[in-house]
């Protein structure tokens, strides 16, 4: 890794915390002996890209070139790489470094090695910046290139990388999997709706919390969701306490944990996925009487990823998304702001990354 | 279970109001029935629950109430459907009374989640009969809610454990805190935080207590065996716990921060709360989902399990530290309770 010479390559980058996207050459590594290098087809909007190129999480280091759920092509293979062919369909996520000596990294948890080298605005190994996705071609170290199911459409397929890992990590951690409990979503976007098609097919009843009664059709419809419930309608909430055997909350704005605590039945679990950036209230009794618990959880690691990327491939699941060409990027950025997409914006990069 | 008044007259310590002062009174328990195991109260201890309930700090105290739920005595009569106990048994009651045993909760043995579960004191049988505890000279209790202690037990130190001992055993044993060489962290050295120490010593596993009190800490390394001592003012030596502790109960019942505590979780850390601050507390979310890290919370336990924490005590000879004082003295336990100056709780000699 890290041989001499570098490749000139085409992205979209932002300059400062405006976010504003623009065409960048940059150049990236060579490929070296552990390499795969991809030519990238296509790319998932992150709710963190919008994040970070605002520079709302304060760590952005411009210029940043987002993009961590990257799907594509093998183009080359380094000297040392026998398990990816030229031609394959792969996928990078959001890691492409760890230390693989730490306790983190021997538990397949790469994402909590303190060295995690993370695929856009981040240091890679030889000092170098990390540019992600929203770019024509991505050198990456093998041990963090996934195989992506040949029979899923690549461009749905690519929310997987970041949105579907990081609810099917949870739901399987935590154990929300059990063949006919109920479980609750909280928040219907990217993460949310991955989280329910995964919950349906562990053979859940689904009930959705969300603030938007126009996702309840398609919620129902689509998706199979058993229930819908408006966060505000106090009363149906009061009605629905003590019902849910566990809880994926997806939302990054501040909201009551208690509401959600209450609608646990004994023994239940709440995992946020989503990080709000101010404190959420928690009271003690929400917890102690009925023993349940709030958990955290982020991304996954990539063991866990390939094969949430294998029962995706066999149970044909992939995201709900709205394909659009590179130039349209700031407005999509300014949509999700919104919350306006269905659910996940995915860039054609193949057919439309162009220096314009 | 739960018949008509009967005529055992019972002298005990009730609080009339809100003030919450302790003055003697005389009551009737209801009739023992087939099931009910009768006995004398040797020992109750003073939990700080009662504290909150005598004074109506949970909004719903209903008077007169003679509190206490750590009861320890000698049976006097037994039932004749009773089979597990008979006359002269060391038995204890501790917080609860009747429960459904129908429902999910009660199949479980975690009668205490039971929709319809009785507490000692402060609520009432399906009947409507009001329970007292056992700031009083008589207990009668269903015999699936009385406990065996063991003979080798002292009795007024064991009263704890039906309390103190079960609200933090349970969360021990239910989330996964006893593996041995594990990295246990305690927060709040109290009543309940003594005796999560003492267990977590048992299971073998490496205890940091983290205190307010300075003044704690020679007792807590030399008479507790804690390992290492943090006061939580500290902010160097709170930062320097970083991700370094596995497990933690946290018995604080006044408003504090999680997240220093939360930051001292390894990763896949778990925080169980066994205190209940009145007010809410605050989590940052990315403190929980930087490290998959879990806030629990648990109440008390339940009557199979506390039997096997009973049992646990009596074979590696652990009991509480306690302070006793006659039941005449139960308003003083209260003064100093409420300012924590107790090692590490009052039991209250019912007998003398």
């Amino acid at each position: 890794m890290g041989e001499s010479g570098v490749v000139e390559t085409l992205g979209w980058a932002a300059q400062d915390k405006s976010g504003h996207l623009a065409p960048f050459k940059f150049t990236r590594r060579a490929t070296g002996p552990h390499d795969v290098k991809m030519k990238v087809t296509y790319c998932g909007i992150c709710h963190s890209d919008l994040h970070q190129i605002r520079n709302d999480w304060r760590g952005s280091v411009f210029p940043m070139v987002p993009g961590h759920e990257v799907v594509g092509v093998v183009k080359e293979v380094g000297s040392e790489v026998d398990d990816f062919k030229v031609g394959q369909l792969i996928g990078v996520g959001c890691m492409v470094h760890s230390c693989h000596s730490c306790e983190s990294c021997d538990n397949g948890l790469e994402q909590f090695c303190p060295k995690v080298v993370w695929t856009y605005n981040s240091v890679d190994t030889d000092g170098t910046p990390t540019y992600g996705g929203y770019s024509g071609e991505l050198v990456c170290n093998r041990k963090f290139v996934l195989r992506m199911p040949e029979n899923l459409p690549p461009d749905a397929a690519a929310p997987l990388l970041c949105a579907g890992i990081t609810v099917y990590s949870p739901m399987k951690h935590f154990g929300m999997t059990e063949k006919g409990k109920s479980f609750g979503l909280v928040g219907l976007g990217g993460l949310g709706h991955m989280a329910v098609k995964f919950a349906k097919a562990f053979g859940l009843k689904v009930t959705i919390f969300s603030t938007s009664p126009a996702k309840e059709k398609e919620a129902r419809g689509i998706l199979g969701a058993d229930e819908f419930i408006l966060s505000t309608d106090k009363e149906k909430m009061k009605a629905a306490e003590k019902t849910i055997d566990y809880i994926i909350d997806t939302v990054s704005a501040v909201h009551t944990l208690d509401d959600y605590l209450a609608l646990l039945k004994t023994n239940g679990k709440i995992i946020l996925v989503g990080v709000p950036e101010s404190p959420l209230q928690l009271s003690p009794t929400s917890v102690i009487f009925g023993r349940r618990f709030v958990g955290g959880s982020l991304i996954g690691g990539v063991a866990e990823t390939q094969e949430m990327l294998d029962f995706c491939g066999k149970n044909n699941i992939t995201c709900m998304i709205e394909k659009i060409p590179m130039s349209y990027v700031n407005t999509a950025m300014e949509r999700l702001q919104k919350n306006d997409v269905k659910y996940r914006f995915v860039i054609d990069i193949e057919n439309t990354l162009t220096s314009e | 279970m739960g018949e008509a008044v009967g005529t055992n007259e019972v002298f005990g310590y009730a609080a009339k109001d809100k003030a919450g002062h302790l003055a003697p009174f005389k009551f009737t328990r209801r009739a023992a029935g087939p099931e009910d195991v009768t006995f004398k109260v040797l020992h109750c201890g003073v939990c700080h629950s009662d504290l909150h309930q005598i004074r109506n700090e949970w909004k719903n105290s209903k008077y007169p109430m003679v509190p206490g739920h750590e009861i320890i005595g000698t049976v006097t009569e037994v039932g004749s459907a009773v089979s597990k106990f008979k006359v002269g048994d060391t038995v204890g009651v501790g917080c609860m009374v009747h429960s459904c045993h129908q429902c999910d909760s009660c199949e479980k043995g975690s009668e205490q989640y039971c929709e319809k579960v009785v507490w000692s004191y402060n609520a009432n049988y399906p009947d409507g009969t009001p329970t007292y505890g056992g700031y009083s000279t008589q207990m009668i209790a269903d015999e699936k809610f009385v406990l065996r202690i063991p003979d080798n037990l002292p009795k007024d130190a064991a009263a704890p454990l039906l309390c103190a001992g079960i609200t933090v055993w349970s969360p021990m044993q239910y989330f996964g805190m006893n593996v041995k060489g594990a990295r246990f962290g305690l927060v709040g050295l109290g009543g309940l935080g003594h005796m999560a120490v003492q267990f977590a010593k048992a299971f073998g596993m490496h205890v940091t207590i983290f205190s307010t009190s300075p003044a704690k800490e020679k007792e807590a390394r030399e008479l507790l065996g804690a390992d290492d001592f943090v006061v939580s003012k500290d902010e160097e030596a709170m930062k320097a716990k970083a991700k370094s502790i596995d497990f933690i109960i946290d018995t604080v019942a006044a408003k504090h921060s999680l997240d220093p505590y939360i930051a001292a979780l390894t990763t896949n850390g778990k925080m169980c709360l066994v205190g209940m601050p009145p007010d809410s507390l605050e989590i940052m979310p990315a403190m929980l989902t930087s490290g998959r890290k879990l806030v629990a919370g648990s109440a008390i336990g339940g009557i199979k399990e506390t039997q096997e924490m009973l049992d646990y005590c009596g074979e590696h000879n652990i009991t509480c530290m306690i302070e006793n004082l006659p039941l005449s003295e139960c308003n003083t336990a209260m003064e100093r309770l409420e300012k924590n100056d107790v090692k590490y709780r009052f039991v209250l000699d019912i007998e003398h």
